[in-house]
């Protein structure tokens, strides 16, 4: 290779992984603002912020859904299979809106600790099968059918 | 250069001459316009048609078979145009500005198909349209990033020059294509993870696989044959004066 062409190559790179390591230490220290949601485990241990809007996602605690009035508020527990947190919440909820299924909830804790929701967004898994297969998966661990986060 | 067999260096060098890269490309133009075809038609008819439904979304998922190959080529052409525009930058290589300028706006097409059909996902599915979790938004920013691409070329008059910033503005963007790709991996997002493109296997069922798969194939040969008759317009545009062109011209009256 001629010394201008490798010369050329060479301020290519360095640009190249310049850019790139300016990026990951600005994405490394945003890193908090990058979450989407706080887990359940960051709630209970206090990480998320007291007295204002915040995003919590989790798991939809199979059979825990109840609408306690008979209105459109509904309570149920979310949990990252280790800590759970209950949410309350009215209006109308996304049609992946299930138990068992992953969700993220906007809204604020109360002075109970339960997390009052302004908005429930569905969060999809990455698992697509037909409705035949996902019967037959219900014999084995529910932790096959539903997907890890 | 020794690594690579004879054969291929030749191809290559023979490829960047303007005259021999036009007529190649125009005997092969059919051939991808068939090969396009039949596989579009049967990714289509085994996405739209032969695959089940899905366990709980039911038939709203199949708007992956345009989603997820305009993703994945959203993140492709721009990585090819990138690669080009160092050839460009480098070997002075004419040919390789005009494939990485000619990439650029089928690039944005595909990264705004990907978006608008996520978005009409996610308001039946997610509840909402848009978030500004970090898939979306840096998805969004591989949009501006080729909008950026089209416009300093456009803004340039001498086509060598800005062609040469232009590969630098693609080169310095390439640190978003892996930050698009993990950040379903390294943070919480709204996104659900990667149901393919990962080291386990692929969490989607095979009858629903194969024809996601095909559309992708199909995708890549519209890239081609759109990127090929962009690049094989702008050679003649910036070879008007060369001999090549005027003897092809004449022979055509």
């Amino acid at each position: 290779m001629k010394p201008a062409r490798k010369q050329r190559l060479m301020l290519i790179g360095l640009m190249v992984i310049g850019a790139g390591l300016a990026t990951a230490f600005a994405l490394k220290s945003f890193n908090e603002n990058l979450m989407y949601f706080f887990s359940t485990t960051d709630v209970i241990e206090g990480k998320a912020p007291q007295d204002t809007l915040f995003r919590l996602g989790g798991m939809v605690i199979k059979g825990s859904v109840e609408r306690p009035n008979d209105g459109l508020m509904v309570r149920f527990k979310l949990t990252d299979y280790s800590k759970d947190v209950t949410v309350e919440y009215t209006g109308i909820l996304p049609d992946l809106f299930r138990e068992g299924q992953g969700i993220v909830a906007h809204g604020k804790l109360n002075a109970q600790g339960v997390f009052i929701a302004e908005e429930v967004l569905a969060k999809h898994d990455e698992n697509y099968m037909p409705p035949e297969v996902k019967d037959s998966l219900k014999n084995q661990p529910a932790s096959l059918v539903t997907g890890q986060q | 250069m020794f690594l690579i067999p004879d054969p291929v260096v030749r191809f290559f060098h023979r490829m960047a001459s303007p005259p021999h890269f036009y007529a190649f490309t125009g005997r092969l133009m059919p051939w991808l316009v068939v090969i396009f075809l039949l596989v579009t038609a049967v990714g289509l008819y085994g996405g739209l048609y032969l695959a089940p439904a899905d366990y709980q979304q039911g038939d709203s998922y199949r708007i992956i078979y345009i989603h997820v190959p305009s993703a994945w080529m959203s993140l492709f052409i721009y990585v090819v145009m990138a690669v080009a525009g160092a050839i460009g930058l480098i070997w002075r290589i004419k040919l390789a500005e005009i494939v990485a300028i000619s990439s650029a706006p089928i690039g944005a097409s595909f990264t705004f198909i990907a978006l608008v059909t996520g978005s009409l996902w996610g308001k039946p599915m997610w509840g909402t349209w848009w978030v500004w979790d970090a898939r979306l938004t840096s998805e969004l920013i591989l949009l501006f990033l080729y909008l950026g691409v089209i416009g300093l070329y456009g803004a340039i008059d001498d086509k060598r020059i800005a062609s040469r910033a232009v590969a630098i503005l693609a080169l310095v963007g390439v640190v978003n294509i892996p930050i698009i790709h993990y950040s379903v991996e390294w943070w919480n997002t709204l996104h659900q993870g990667p149901t393919v493109t990962k080291m386990d296997k692929p969490s989607i069922h095979v009858s629903m696989l194969i024809p996601l798969l095909l559309m992708a194939v199909s995708f890549k040969f519209y890239y081609l044959i759109a990127m090929l008759q962009r690049a094989r317009t702008e050679l003649l545009l910036r070879e008007r004066n060369a001999q090549w062109v005027k003897n092809m011209v004449s022979e055509s009256k």
